[in-house]
């Protein structure tokens, strides 16, 4: 019985995200041409004369019509070719792959370290509500939401990597060579992005579970006698799944497109400073491209935590 | 059927198996003979290249300088030495004949031919290849080969400063027909292993370099464009050597025990006043702005004594054609307020526009509003973002900075930055005896004819162009004291970013 809705609602999601992807890549496509300069004048720099420009354009194709160009980039994407890259002339596999899988493995190691952390801190809180315990984690998590991220970054790698020599200060996956340099190397960058992450989602949590607590079933729960983890486990969370999913979703989210502070302190080579390079260069192919991906995490994330929403609250499984 | 159990664990999970998915574990490389110097610059991009003729940031410079070498190389007084050349000469200056080194070998095993040097030469000619020496390319009328080792060059015009010309890091020698620059093969010290734009390079020695025996092993390369993380990667160890150092934190790295090596360059930050249109092409105002530079609050204020206070004219006092009978024009707001008065403008209000491109101009405007105030104008700082400043306001606003790096020769920076035809004639000033002066001097041999003709080019422009020129500035990099064997050159920090043959690491 699950499965007939279930896959109603992911065909419908499949089908609404394949249409937001059409929409960004005109939108990206239609602000690229709002900005000004192209790639041969961003090739060219500071000795681009109108002569050596003109063509520059000419040798790049880049004198035909943008709804042409657009055109026929489309056409490529529908036969599996993403184009190359205007600046270096790379097809796109070869410029994104090993940066896609750069960020997908901070970003993996980010969400491992945080996600069970952040439930773990956020029921701990609703729990013992009111507690200092509970005042601890929310003033913890108030202040670090309000400190930038590239200062965490800075004082962690001036504390441990400058002053007590543990850590490296730049994060180089050349230099892995057991689970024990994983830990070393990677330590910096995800504690930097774990504190930027986590305390959304500890509140997310902290609330979420509070407001299971209060209702009327835990309150039967408890006066039924089960043990307050029982009351917390089996009743109250199943219960507060959906808006922690959606809380998590977004906070994972961001940690694709939105890392480029840490990705330039640490001199990781992930997608989002490829993003910043091709906007710079005006590369508009690999614009498109890396535009595409990050819409693409984007609603695979949402729509997760979607379908995990249903899944975990019987009443909308069954309805 | 999915239960909500499941769910919940296969959350868990994803992050896991995504995470680990990823690492394959590789045995450390060992520490190579001659050791691994790891070089941190500022700049680095997708854009990053191992085109000689595109070759435009400092990452650029020095990958280039490692793999290619020019056919000749410019020493400590900027004067040309003969590298893949062994002789260059000429009759008259137009018709030059150019003999290369014998038995030298490409990184692939082919010997340098003629050919590899006609090809290297004429490709800058092509519109498409998109060089940054298109303009000295131009004065090329042909370029033959004549013989297997001989090459035969004729100008368009005579041009004493060939020789130093195609000791341009963009004029280096590729192999004949080389179009794909992904796995460059050259000449030079290093060869290239690995290059990947915007992340790193690694090369490794090439033991049969022609000038010297290379005693590094390899060379690591990349950018890290945070300056305080850039720092922060040489405190720790993490790095060997970074360029681009914020003279502010100079002498805290002395004191943490690092060495700087401190490059006084002929490179300069400029205001510009257009002088074709607007209020800005009175000749009394332009003269004013000139007297409102306060050039050592800036060298110690801005530079913390790292710069060389200029002249408003481009030749450096490190420049063998350098004019000292040109009189030092001093901070003076009250003679300002003198030729604002005659131009008109006392109580104007005029944007002077500045960006990070232009090298501190930030600061330096904020100095010239506050003279400004002294003498009667009133400036207002526009900002504007680095990121596209070269096409859309530079040499366009009427009050703006432009950012000049070293030029080898006085013919180079005049011809390109002064003369009336000149694509970079940031001011917009165009005088005709200046360009038969400019004329004159490219073909004159008699050297003391032509430093006197150098010499009038420099009042001229110290007198009339709509250029302030405040300071030379210095270059800063920063390395531990390990490395050895750097020293530095006019051209540019880095050892004018070619440190590959020269540098050493100690203990290794």
């Amino acid at each position: 019985m699950i499965h007939s809705p279930l896959m109603v609602l992911i065909g419908r999601r499949v089908a609404a995200a394949l249409a937001t992807l059409i929409f960004v890549s005109l939108a990206v496509f239609a602000i690229a041409q709002l900005m000004e300069g192209d790639v041969a004048e961003a090739i060219l720099g500071q000795s681009a004369t109108p002569e050596a420009l003109a063509g520059l354009r000419q040798a790049m194709h880049l004198d035909q019509p943008a709804w042409r160009r657009y055109l026929e980039w489309a056409g490529g994407v529908l036969t599996g070719d993403l184009g190359h890259s205007l600046i270096t002339g790379l097809p796109m596999r070869e410029m994104i792959g090993a940066r896609l899988v750069n960020s997908l493995t901070l970003a993996g190691l980010t969400a491992l370290v945080s996600v069970p952390l952040a439930l773990a801190l956020g029921i701990m809180a609703a729990v013992r509500r009111g507690t200092a315990f509970d005042r601890a984690i929310s003033i913890a998590t108030i202040g670090i939401v309000s400190v930038p991220e590239f200062l965490i970054a800075t004082l962690a790698v001036m504390l441990f990597a400058v002053t007590l020599r543990w850590l490296p200060a730049l994060t180089s996956t050349r230099d892995v060579h057991s689970i024990w340099d994983l830990v070393r190397v990677f330590a910096l960058p995800v504690f930097s992005l774990a504190c930027f992450v986590m305390a959304q989602m500890v509140r997310m949590t902290r609330a979420a579970v509070i407001d299971a607590l209060d209702t009327s079933y835990c309150e039967a729960a408890r006066l039924k006698g089960c043990s307050p983890a029982r009351v917390v486990l089996r009743h109250a969370l199943p219960n507060a799944i959906g808006p922690i999913a959606n809380a998590i979703a977004l906070s994972l989210s961001t940690l694709l497109g939105g890392v480029i502070v840490v990705e330039i302190i640490f001199n990781y080579p992930g997608i989002a400073r490829l993003m910043v390079d091709a906007v710079a260069t005006r590369d508009l192919p690999l614009v498109q491209a890396v535009a595409i991906i990050f819409c693409t995490a984007y609603l695979i994330l949402v729509t997760t935590a979607d379908v995990v929403t249903i899944l975990a609250n019987p009443r909308l499984r069954h309805r | 059927m999915i239960g909500r159990r499941d769910a919940i664990r296969l959350i868990g999970g994803g992050g896991l198996s995504l995470g680990l998915g990823a690492c394959g574990f590789t045995p450390a490389r060992p520490e190579p003979s001659g050791g691994r110097l790891r070089v941190a610059v500022a700049v680095s991009s997708t854009a990053d290249t191992m085109d000689p003729a595109r070759q435009t940031v400092v990452s650029d410079f020095c990958r280039c300088a490692m793999v290619y070498d020019g056919l000749t190389r410019l020493d400590a007084r900027s004067r040309p030495q003969f590298a893949l050349a062994e002789a260059i000469e000429s009759q008259d200056s137009r018709d030059w004949s150019i003999r290369l080194r014998r038995g030298v070998r490409f990184h692939d095993g082919s010997p340098l031919t003629a050919a590899d040097v006609v090809y290297s030469l004429n490709r800058h000619l092509d519109p498409a290849v998109g060089s940054k020496a298109r303009i000295f390319a131009q004065q090329f009328a042909s370029v033959r080969a004549d013989g297997p080792d001989h090459v035969r060059l004729v100008l368009e015009s005579a041009n004493s400063d060939l020789p130093t010309i195609l000791g341009i890091s963009q004029f280096q020698i590729v192999r004949d027909g080389t179009r794909d620059f992904r796995h460059p093969v050259g000449t030079g010290p290093m060869r290239m292993v690995e290059f990947a734009p915007g992340v790193r390079s690694l090369a490794v020695r090439w033991p049969d370099y022609w000038r010297r025996k290379v005693r590094l092993g390899e060379i690591e390369l990349f950018s890290i464009s945070d300056d305080s993380a850039r720092i922060n990667a040489l405190l720790s160890g993490d790095v060997d050597l970074i360029h681009a150092i914020n003279p502010r934190i100079a002498h805290h790295l002395e004191h943490a025990g690092f060495d700087l090596l401190v490059t006084r360059s002929g490179g300069y930050t400029n205001l510009i006043a257009r002088l074709d249109r607007g209020p800005t092409s009175h000749p009394d105002f332009v003269a004013g702005l000139k007297l409102l530079l306060d050039r050592e609050t800036m060298r110690n204020a801005i530079f913390r004594g790292y710069a060389t206070i200029g002249n408003d004219q481009p030749i450096a006092p490190t420049n063998p054609y350098f004019d000292p009978s040109v009189p030092q024009r001093a901070f003076d707001p009250d003679r300002a307020r003198h030729h604002f008065a005659r131009a008109g403008m006392i109580g104007a209000r005029l944007p002077i526009v500045t960006s990070t491109a232009a090298d501190k101009s930030d600061d330096m405007a904020v100095l010239i509003q506050n003279a400004g105030r002294r003498a009667g104008v009133r400036f207002d700082i526009r900002r504007v973002p680095s990121d596209g400043y070269w096409t859309n306001s530079w040499m366009k606003v009427p009050l703006g900075f432009g950012n000049v790096n070293a030029r080898p020769t006085a013919d180079i920076i005049f011809t390109q930055f002064f003369a009336s035809d000149a694509p970079w004639n940031e001011s917009g000033w165009k005088n005709a005896r200046f360009d038969s002066l400019l004329r004159a001097a490219r073909g004159e041999t008699d050297e003391a004819r032509r430093k006197s003709l150098y010499g009038e080019m420099q009042h001229l422009v110290h007198d009339q162009a709509g250029i302030g020129i405040p300071l030379f500035l210095s270059s800063l990099d920063a390395h531990n004291p390990r490395v050895k064997g750097l020293r530095p050159m006019p051209q540019g920090g880095l050892m004018g970013f070619d440190f590959a043959a020269d540098a050493w690491m100690e203990g290794a």
